[in-house]
């Protein structure tokens, strides 16, 4: 039996008026484990974490770490805990080896210790050779491993990890994990909130949160077998498949249903009733039993996702010409003095297609959507957007596209109707059909009650709702998505996917780029970018086929990610 | 990764020892960032240039219109003594009207009347023969100076004309002299004044700015997650900028002296007493504004309005205290440049007077006092 480092007896927060940011909540941290903080966006996991490093005191309830009280010995917790927060808390303009000391000094690790501690750290985090580089240049995933390392000075007996993995590429996520685990068997209690559903199957016990309330406490394992028996997957589908989602969606036997590569997964609401397969999915689509994941036991906890209908695309004309392309890059490069940040990208999107550019931070996939937005101009070779030549007409070009960028882009101080009512001028809208297509933004997103606060201080989900519906008020041909989901929990995901899926449906060509794996499966096509390059270019399911191996007959989608990567870089180091 | 030390955290010597890390990462930060030079150094140059070249209050060379209405000898003496005089540059006219025109469009700053009674108006042995002036009211700091001036030039002649007839002995009505600034060069205070600008620039501004640029980046959060306190925080805040706030002004100490050649009578000793008086307040009020907003652009818009503004207008730096109306005057009180001017002035200008230093170091420690422990309250409350 392992000790208990938190435990949590009924604990109640509340900041102002709002609802509790935590409300009566009881649980508990064991040493040597992963506890996952596992929810959507607000659920409250922030709050926790900040509680239990004694930052903010508990209005009710009582709470005990490490045998201490928060509220009255928050310094003796501080000594004996590593806390990582959500920006990993470096100071950008000090190098490596000096945010060390820093932390080193603070935490009183003694002189005579430095320079073992320092080298293991060095070595376990893989930054030995960045000792003297500025914090503030380093990639994001490096960020994240020296902020741990900073958080390890002295070996904590709790880690508390503040969403650790956000906007941080595959390959450094499984590097963290490794990290973490070895801790973990050295006896350390970890906290670990995330918003990565694979990742919360992977910590030993998850503490489940929405709306302040904890849900589920206990082992991922048994929050899965939760979904046992009811999940199927919808195979030999004929046609499209986000018709045959959409419909299978709004069968009332249905929990929950995403697309998986040419399959479709179906979530039933209860085990008495196999959900029916419907005409939209063709003569021979069948169902066959799966084995349950932690998201469709998640989805199913929290009472299922939003359904399939997008009111969004019901209000939108249908675009004539399916199959005609829209967007088209031929050889697009782009160097920034010697770097090379995207070399001869080729692909086609047409008329009804999602196509997804896949890949870890600094790949250049952003580089590549800029210049087919028009935003950056080619080194050489062309784009086309609606068979306009993006060198010969931009401002024609972008009339015709709609952009969300990666980082939340619109006018922070600017209410969200004062935002809509500005995108909506922007992009040529006027009189009744301005006030048409703002009403119907503001229907579409339920944002009728966020429609007078300052953007910035909109939630998470609303800020990204906001963000695409300005995108999207114009009726665009094209759209282009960075990172549309980045931290979204996977409820307004869905609920995301669900818009985009109905405007493709109409007639749009999507292009979106995301680091989330299984967003990938949604695309009907994906070019794997890296180093500049694109490396791998097919649907989902031939992506995965490529790293089928003898122990691994289902790759995941990152499986075939790191698969591709590693099998790119050993040609490199060939050559 | 080894076992802890036996040494306690909240010793003094541990305390120290953080004291010290956090103000070693701080200067580090101040040297690397070229923000904090551009507002510590550059900034306070370029404002000293700005009031010692730039700005002058004194009115040299101004434009005025003298009218001649007959023109009798007495009268082409007092357009002469107009013409030599160092303030005005003159345009001559014979009637007024002609120089109504300049006079609204901004040409000219006023219009001097002679009329045609001058002359015998002088030989009624009145005090003073009439002249009437005109100024444009419209900057009624420049009115103010062209009516002086104006009226300086014809009492001068009066005199000098009547001493030359011999009807006069020594010149009637009380001589003007101004001490310890005999030039009335305005550079003499406004350089000075300026100083107390820049000190509240880096100790408000960029206190603000990189105490709030900490909670944006949430690396004050990891600090607080650490043993470090709240009061060990501000300390090394404090104590950095603490002497950047002292080094900036010995740069425009310097730069005021040997380059503006304002005097310097007092003593090193009390400019930095009084100048580290001010900083106590500057930098409470830069930690207090950032502790309550936890926003780089919120801190420095209200650090300019509730620092940098009141220095430079209810400080006496620019509009003399005493003419403004008693709210006001009463309200400048509250403003702690407003206590550094005047015996930052003293000790350029005049040289050491103690009791003035004392009540104003009196005064802007107790601004401190309140600032220094407002700051630590609001910091203490901590992240939420």
């Amino acid at each position: 039996m392992s000790k208990t480092l938190v435990r949590l007896h009924a604990v109640t927060k509340r900041f102002g008026d709002a609802p509790p940011a935590l409300d009566a909540v009881s649980g508990s941290v064991s040493a040597g484990a992963i506890t996952g903080l596992v929810g959507p966006d607000g659920a409250g996991k922030t709050t926790l974490i900040r509680l239990m490093a004694g930052l903010v005191t508990a209005e009710h309830g009582s709470l005990d770490v490490l045998g201490f009280n928060p509220a009255t010995q928050s310094a003796s917790i501080h000594t004996a805990i590593g806390y990582m927060p959500q920006r990993f808390g470096l100071y950008e303009d000090l190098t490596v080896e000096e945010n060390l000391t820093l932390y080193a000094d603070l935490r009183a690790l003694p002189t005579a210790q430095r320079a073992d501690v320092f080298e293991e750290l060095l070595a376990f985090t893989d930054l030995r050779s960045f000792k003297t580089r500025p914090a503030g240049k380093l990639s994001g995933g490096m960020k994240q491993k020296l902020g741990l390392a900073c958080a390890l000075i002295r070996k904590p007996r709790l880690l508390l990890l503040d969403e650790p993995t956000v906007g941080v590429d595959p390959i450094s996520r499984r590097e963290l994990w490794r990290m973490v685990r070895g801790l973990r068997d050295e006896g350390v209690g970890v906290v670990w909130s995330t918003a990565y559903l694979d990742e919360a199957e992977a910590c030993d016990r998850v503490l489940l949160m929405n709306a302040g309330k904890l849900l589920f406490d206990g082992p991922p394992r048994e929050l899965t077998r939760r979904t046992e028996g009811r999940v199927f997957r919808m195979v030999d589908i004929e046609g499209r498949r986000r018709p045959a989602l959409a419909a299978t969606l709004a069968l009332p036997e249905v929990i929950d249903g995403v697309v998986q590569g040419r399959a479709i997964r179906v979530v039933a609401r209860d085990a008495q009733h196999v959900p029916s397969v419907p005409r939209e999915a063709g003569p021979h689509a069948r169902l066959l039993p799966a084995s349950p994941r932690f998201e469709d036991s998640f989805i199913d906890i929290l009472g299922g996702g939003p359904g399939g209908e997008s009111k969004l695309a019901e209000g939108v004309r249908a675009i004539p010409g399916r199959g005609e392309n829209v967007i088209e890059a031929r050889a697009l490069t782009k160097r920034f003095g010697d770097f090379t940040a995207a070399s001869e990208i080729s692909f086609n999107v047409s008329r009804g297609e999602i196509f997804g550019l896949l890949g870890p931070n600094g790949a250049g996939k952003s580089t590549t959507f800029r210049m087919l937005c028009g935003l950056l101009k080619p080194t050489s070779g062309e784009g086309r957007v609606a068979g306009i030549d993006l060198r010969r007409d931009t401002a024609g070009a972008r009339g015709r596209l709609g952009y969300m960028a990666q980082k939340f882009s619109l006018y922070g101080d600017l209410s969200a109707r004062q935002n809509l009512r500005f995108f909506a001028g922007v992009y040529g809208l006027s009189g009744a059909r301005k006030r048409q297509q703002i009403e119907q933004m503001i229907d579409v997103f339920a944002l009728s009650a966020h429609l007078d606060m300052a953007s910035r201080e909109l939630p998470l989900g609303f800020k990204q709702r906001l963000a695409l519906a300005c995108a999207v008020m114009h009726e665009p041909e094209a759209l282009f998505l960075d990172e549309p989901t980045s931290g979204v929990d996977p409820i307004t995901r869905r609920e995301f996917w669900c818009h985009i899926n109905g405007l493709v449906e109409k007639g749009v060509a999507a292009v979106v780029t995301t680091h989330f794996m299984e967003e990938a499966e949604y695309c009907d096509r994906i070019s794997l970018i890296y180093r500049g390059r694109s490396i791998a270019l097919g649907s989902p399911d031939e992506l995965k086929a490529r790293a089928v191996t003898k122990d691994r007959p289902e790759p995941t989608m990152e499986d075939a990610f790191v698969a591709l990567v590693e099998a790119y870089d050993r040609t490199q180091v060939a050559a | 990764m080894m076992p802890s030390s036996s040494e306690r955290p909240y010793s003094a010597r541990a305390r120290a020892r953080r004291i010290l890390a956090l103000i070693r990462k701080e200067v580090r930060q101040i040297f690397r960032d070229p923000s904090s030079i551009l507002i510590a150094f550059v900034l306070p140059l370029i404002l000293l240039f700005l009031f010692g070249y730039g700005v002058s209050l004194d009115t040299t060379r101004t434009r005025i219109g003298v009218a001649i209405e007959r023109s009798t000898p007495s009268a082409r003496g007092l357009l002469a003594a107009f013409q030599a005089s160092p303030y005005f540059e003159v345009d001559v006219a014979t009637d007024r009207r002609e120089l109504e025109q300049p006079l609204t469009s901004g040409q000219l700053r006023g219009i001097i009347v002679i009329p045609a009674s001058f002359d015998a108006d002088l030989w009624k042995r009145s005090a003073t023969p009439a002249v009437q002036v005109i100024v444009d009211g419209s900057d009624p700091n420049t009115a103010a100076l062209v009516q002086g001036y104006a009226q300086g030039v014809v009492g001068v002649w009066t005199r000098a004309r009547a001493v030359e007839a011999g009807r006069v002995r020594s010149p009637s009505g009380s001589e003007e002299r101004f001490w310890f600034n005999p030039e009335l060069s305005s550079r003499f205070f406004l350089v000075p004044g300026s100083i107390a600008i820049v000190m509240a620039l880096v100790g408000t501004l960029l206190t603000s700015l990189v105490v709030a640029r900490e909670w944006e980046r949430g690396t004050m959060e990891a600090m607080m997650a650490t043993p470090v306190t709240a009061i060990e925080l501000l300390l090394g805040k404090i104590i950095p900028y603490f002497v950047l706030g002292l080094a900036s002004m010995s740069l425009c100490a310097l730069v005021a002296v040997w380059l503006f050649d304002v005097p310097f009578r007092g003593s090193v000793l009390a400019l930095y007493v009084i100048s580290a008086a001010f900083l106590l307040p500057a930098l409470g009020q830069g930690l207090l504004i950032s502790a309550a907003t936890k926003n780089q652009f919120l801190a420095s818009q209200l650090a300019l309005l509730s620092a940098f503004l009141p220095t430079f207008l209810l400080s006496g730096f620019l509009f003399e205290i005493s003419s403004m109306p008693r709210v006001i005057q009463w309200i400048t009180n509250l403003v702690p440049g407003r206590w550094l001017i005047p015996s930052l002035q003293t000790v350029f200008v005049a040289g050491d007077i103690w009791p003035l230093f004392l009540r104003d170091v009196g005064a802007m420690s107790l601004f401190g006092v309140v600032f220094l422990a407002l700051a630590v309250r609001t910091t203490r409350k901590r992240v939420a």
